[in-house]
């Protein structure tokens, strides 16, 4: 066999494919977007890894304050860098100080002169942020002029929220706060880059398996669709003399035509789809287009693989056919499906995964391969199973009305079909039912590991050295949307001068800051406590003895220089544990302001713990303005979980966007292919309207056709894509919890594809089901 | 034109029109209860919008059309749905059987359509395949059976409801003649003997010559031909 | 239709008297026309004189109607020769029917009344010759089936000529 015979008759198949009129158009279309699809997401997967890399890099030579304590002195190649990381509604922004000690100071990536006291060089994002009305308290906690805007090179992402201000004297904060003096920018001493969080990991694998899965099952059915009229047309060629293989090439080449306009769609799509990443986060994640850029032989790997398929499940489908001169054949009756491979393919899928089991819970780390090929293998289940199913279900369905024999009848006849087309639904449901199971379980932990005590307090505030509590105190208590301020300063107290074998906490607070941590019998300023019984504290009660004399060490606070001692004074009074805001009793001693605490205070580390009012939804703005305020290095931690949930929402709404486009696909297919079926059987309807069959009757026997193959994939979907759900849970060590709202809200868009398909496909079932189909032509 | 005497089904100056092709022009036409009466006319004449407009499928531009003494034209479409369902046969040319469902299930559709219980349908209908010598088909479907014994099937289905006029539009139109003679055969004994009306459209005349007289039909005007000599 | 081929292929199954003959002949072929004896008389003679038939015997009592024929060698020869010669197809090129077609057209008569009137009667002898075969034997069948389909064709041919009366109407009249 000549390959120019092969160029000829496949050339031949892709002027049949795009010469069929209006209809073969629309089909080749709905193939290459079906294709293009797929081909536009292989892409984006082959372009990742690079993307990931790009922004490591980045991230790598900006890193400023390395951890090493290699103390840089000061000299005309220096620069002070202090970290002043916020947070502005769910999105961190990342910010730093910069002054530089003399002019050969390293400039940072991005930025072409370092900006002078009170300006600021911005990321694109934070500027637009900053300009916009919903920035506005922002703007509030960053009072600098911006002069300028920071380039590509120092971001590593188009949505990343970033500022480099200019300060004075940053020098003496060094001691206090987050920062350091470097003398270059990036890590010389490359730390090789931390390996991927393995539940990450697997929830990028999942989502690519999951979104691609239905689009080659998509691909496969697409290239499949329009079946009878190409048999029509086939049979006519093999009547003017081509032999079965000609024409088996010929149909392959209609399919190599749908996926090679795919694959220009899907380049198309991609390029599209790269310059709207740059406006997305995923996972508080950005990139720039130019870091998604396919490595070349992932892209011309694609560019092959794509098309070679489609030629093969072409290939592959007509094996079963015959075509004659008069018509295609399809082999006699085809065998009884058979269970036992089908059944291989969820169960190796399982086998596969299951080693995994529990992997994901520390440092534990997923072989890749396994992940994919487990998934894979069980999502193809579906597809395998799917028609086993319907078959034998259908086989067994009994009597009804006319309607649902007709469709009845008609499904037994022709099981596959059926099940094919609800294959990639299946497929689709099952992997997003999965997906979101994942999704709820991984960000259940999120808010579930948290001890703090929400209902007590949401926010904390470190008070940093040098700044006065009961004032910063009272500045957050006249903060719009603070409603309690709970202030404690912490400290220890050692047995001995030097070498202490034992210390014991102090905390100090007045009475209401105190009966936060410890149940006290009764508090007046000037009391001091000693609270026994405390988890996992063993000293207090022997430390805190009326009389005796403990020691204080600055040393131990990191700070140089004084050392004391304090005895504990007589009256001091037993008080019980209780949980204090961040969830662990504490033990110690409790002293008030009142009390003897001659330098004690002020060695104290102030910390704040905030109690909000739920009404005012932007109070954690409010504090961190307050906050910045007082000093731009203080971050207010926030112990909530709205973060995390309102982060879960969008993913789960991107899922659902996805899964709905590539359902809304399916759905596209599913119509042509049910309107093509309708087309043929225009005559049949028209006489069976003839002889008196409601239309009522008809257009039911149409939707229990799609009804009950789609109900039967619908029911696999869930139950596989739970069992994949729960194999998932079950590897990042998460107990399983069927996420309902997802699985009913997941069936329920398959439901709403099969009632749109039918409802769309009515009114030419109404217009095919007029007398005119009688008409001999 | 009068109405002839005891007439079962009569069409007067029937018009219609597809968008700019005029189908039938004034046609007239009448059966009495048991008669076969062949529509014949070149392709293209009106012959099946005639079938078409007097079985109630198509409703006229214009015209009247009685069936039993009722005005056909003015009835709801379910209405001439049911009337079709209960009173009326149908035999086409072809892609009239269900492919799904087994030669007897096909007989059984119009009896189901009208309410009957399964069983009690496909137990008549296998009494009227019997009769059109086709009852050894019941399990199979209709991709199975040749030709000729789909339409025994298709005829025994147009007379299992017990109709009081069979339209048959061509209905030897894909067989041989040997076949075609066969089908006519059974078709014109089983409706006589049932007493039903024939309205056979057919092109060729030795299926005609099966008809007690015939009429026909050119540029969508009726002669009858009896009436005529 | 050779009465003589006809005879002489009925003796060949063996010797019959002339009246046997005829009777054979009127079963099987003559339904619509049984023969004369005087048809028989003459055509065996004829027969005898070229010695494709001999008389195998006479019954007593004499007369024509009592000798027995035989066919001879030749006879048997001549029936093959017969049978293996194809009917010359009827041309069929004089027809009253497109006569009177042409005059009505020629007088400003109305010519498809004609054709109609004619389809009228053609269909009448069919439906008789329809009834007759379903009431019949095979035999009446295909005598039946072949004057239907002879029928037939004066049919297609009045459809034909009925859809292009307009034409021809100008080549008449021209």
């Amino acid at each position: 066999m000549s390959a120019s015979q092969w160029a000829r008759d496949l050339g031949m198949g892709i002027r049949f494919a795009f010469g069929g009129g209006r209809e073969g158009w629309i089909r080749a279309l709905l193939t290459a977007v079906g294709v293009g699809l797929g081909v536009a997401l292989l892409l984006l997967t082959t372009a990742i890894p690079n993307a990931l890399a790009e922004r490591d890099r980045r991230e790598e030579a900006r890193s400023d304050h390395t951890f090493s304590q290699k103390v840089v002195p000061k000299a005309d190649n220096t620069l002070i860098v202090l970290d002043t990381d916020t947070t502005f509604r769910d999105r961190d922004v990342r910010g730093r100080m910069l002054e530089p000690e003399g002019p050969r100071a390293p400039l940072p990536p991005g930025l072409s002169e370092f900006p002078a006291k009170g300006e600021m060089v911005v990321s694109p994002a934070l500027k637009e942020l900053l300009a916009s009305g919903s920035g506005k308290l922002l703007r509030e906690r960053l009072p600098y002029r911006i002069t300028g805007t920071i380039g590509e090179q120092g971001l590593v992402g188009s949505q990343e929220l970033a500022y480099f201000a200019g300060g004075k004297g940053l020098a003496d904060r060094l001691e206090h706060v987050s920062g350091a003096r470097i003398d270059s920018f990036g890590n010389p001493e490359l730390v090789p880059s931390d390996p991927w969080d393995p539940v990450l990991l697997l929830l990028v694998l999942v989502v690519f398996v999951v979104l691609l899965m239905p689009v080659a099952v998509f691909i496969a059915a697409a290239v499949r669709f329009g079946g009878e009229r190409r048999d029509r047309r086939l049979a006519a060629l093999r009547l003017v003399g081509s032999d079965s293989r000609m024409t088996r090439r010929i149909a392959a080449g209609e399919a190599l035509a749908g996926s090679l306009l795919g694959l220009v769609l899907g380049t198309g799509f991609f390029l599209l789809g790269r310059q709207l990443a740059a406006t997305f986060e995923v996972y508080h994640v950005s990139v720039f287009p130019s870091y998604l850029d396919p490595s070349p032989l992932l892209a011309a790997l694609v560019a092959l693989a794509v098309p070679t398929a489609a030629v093969l499940v072409t290939l592959l489908a007509l094996r079963g056919v015959v075509i004659e001169p008069l018509g295609v054949v399809r082999t006699a009756r085809p065998a009884r499906r058979r269970l036992w491979w089908r059944l291989l393919l969820p169960l190796g899928g399982l086998a596969m995964l299951f080693p995994m089991i529990g992997q994901g819970d520390d440092g534990g780390e997923f072989n890749q391969y396994l992940v994919v090929g487990g998934v894979m293998l069980l999502l193809v289940g579906v597809t395998a199973l799917l028609p086993w199913i319907v078959e034998r279900v259908v086989a067994r369905l009994g009597s009804g009305g006319i309607a649902w024999q007709l469709a009845v009848r008609r499904l037994q006849l022709s099981s596959g079909a059926a099940a094919r087309m609800v294959n990639g639904i299946a497929v689709a449901v099952a992997g997003a039912i999965a997906l979101q199971m994942l999704f709820a379980g991984v960000e259940g932990t999120y808010t579930a590991a948290s001890r703090y005590d929400v209902s007590r307090a949401q926010m904390q505030v470190h008070v940093p050295d040098g700044v006065e509590l009961a004032s910063t105190a009272e500045k957050f208590r006249d903060t719009q949307g603070v409603r309690k301020v709970t202030a404690l300063a912490e400290t220890y107290l050692a047995d001995k001068r030097t070498d202490a074998d034992s210390l014991v906490q102090v905390t100090i607070g007045d009475c209401a800051a105190l009966r936060e941590v410890a149940t006290l019998p009764s508090c007046r300023d000037g009391d001091v406590f000693a609270v026994h019984g405390a988890q996992y504290d063993t000293d207090t009660a022997r430390l805190a003895k009326p009389g005796k004399k403990l020691w204080f060490d600055s040393a131990n606070e990191g700070r140089p220089g004084e050392q004391f001692s304090w005895s504990v004074p007589r009256d001091i009074r037993q008080a019980q544990p209780r949980e204090d805001p961040t969830g662990t009793e504490r033990g110690g001693i409790l002293l008030t302001p009142g009390g003897p605490l001659p330098k004690l205070a002020s060695f104290a580390e102030g910390e704040l713990y905030l109690s909000l009012a739920p009404a005012e939804p932007d109070a954690y703005e409010y504090v961190r303005n307050a906050a910045a305020r007082i000093d731009p290095m203080v971050d207010p931690m926030v112990w909530n979980s709205v973060e995390s949930n309102s982060r879960y929402a969008t993913i789960r709404t991107g899922l659902f966007v996805g899964a709905a486009c590539v359902l809304a696909l399916i759905g596209a297919s599913l119509l042509v292919s049910q309107l093509e079926q309708l087309r043929e059987r225009r005559k049949l309807l028209s006489s069976l309207v003839a002889f008196g069959t409601r239309r009522r009757t008809l257009s039911l026997s149409v939707l229990w056709q799609t009804a009950i193959p789609i109900g039967l994939g619908l029911l696999l979907a869930a139950t596989v894509g739970m069992a994949l759900g729960a194999v998932l849970l079950r590897m990042v060590n998460l107990s399983v919890r069927v996420d309902w709202p997802g699985v009913l809200s997941m069936t329920g868009i398959g439901a709403g594809i099969v009632l749109v398909v039918t409802l769309l496909s009515l009114p030419p079932l109404l217009r095919m089901m007029r007398p005119d189909g009688l008409r001999t032509e | 034109m009068t109405i002839p005497a005891g007439s079962l089904l009569t069409a007067q100056d029937l018009r219609k029109a597809y968008g700019p092709t005029t189908a039938l022009d004034g046609a007239e036409f009448s059966i009495h209860p048991g008669e076969v009466v062949a529509v014949m006319g070149p392709s293209g004449s009106g012959k099946s919008t005639l079938l078409h407009c007097l079985a109630g499928i198509v409703p006229p531009d214009s015209g009247s059309i009685t069936y039993n003494g009722r005005e056909v034209t003015s009835l709801s479409d379910a209405e001439r749905s049911a009337l079709r369902r209960s009173e009326f046969g149908f035999v086409f040319q072809f892609g009239q059987l269900v492919p799904e469902l087994t030669c007897v299930e096909n007989v059984a559709l119009p009896l189901r359509l009208n309410g009957s219980s399964r069983k009690e349908a496909e137990r008549t209908a296998l009494a009227w395949m019997e009769r059109l010598e086709v009852d050894e088909l019941r399990k199979k479907r209709p991709g199975e059976v040749s030709g000729g014994q789909g339409q025994r099937v298709a005829v025994a289905r147009a007379l299992v409801t017990n109709p009081r006029v069979v339209f048959a539009d061509e209905p030897t139109g894909a067989l041989d003649s040997f076949n075609g003679e066969r089908v006519m055969d059974l078709l014109t004994d089983a409706a006589r003997s049932a007493n039903a009306a024939v309205v056979l459209v057919t092109h060729e005349a030795r299926v005609a010559a099966y008809s007690d007289r015939e009429i026909v039909v050119r540029d969508g005007k009726s002669r009858d031909m009896e009436r005529a000599v | 239709m050779s009465i003589g081929h006809t005879l002489l292929g009925l003796l060949e199954s063996g010797p019959r008297h002339g009246y046997d003959l005829k009777r054979a002949f009127d079963e099987k072929f003559g339904h619509d026309r049984p023969l004369h004896y005087g048809q028989v008389y003459s055509t065996m003679s004829r027969l005898l004189k070229n010695g494709l038939v001999q008389v195998d015997g006479i019954e007593a009592g004499g007369g024509p109607e009592r000798k027995r024929y035989a066919i001879t060698e030749a006879g048997i020869t001549d029936v093959a020769r017969w049978l293996a010669t194809p009917e010359k197809p009827e041309p069929y090129l004089q027809s009253t029917l497109y006569t009177k077609v042409v005059l009505a057209l020629l007088t400003h008569r109305d010519a498809a009344d004609i054709l109609d009137t004619q389809r009228s009667e053609h269909l009448r002898s069919m439906r008789i010759l329809t009834d007759r075969k379903r009431k019949g034997d095979l035999a009446d069948q295909l005598i039946c089936d072949h004057a239907l389909f002879h029928l037939e064709a004066d049919l297609r041919w009045l459809e034909l000529t009925a859809a292009r009366l307009d034409k021809l109407r100008e080549a008449v009249t021209r």
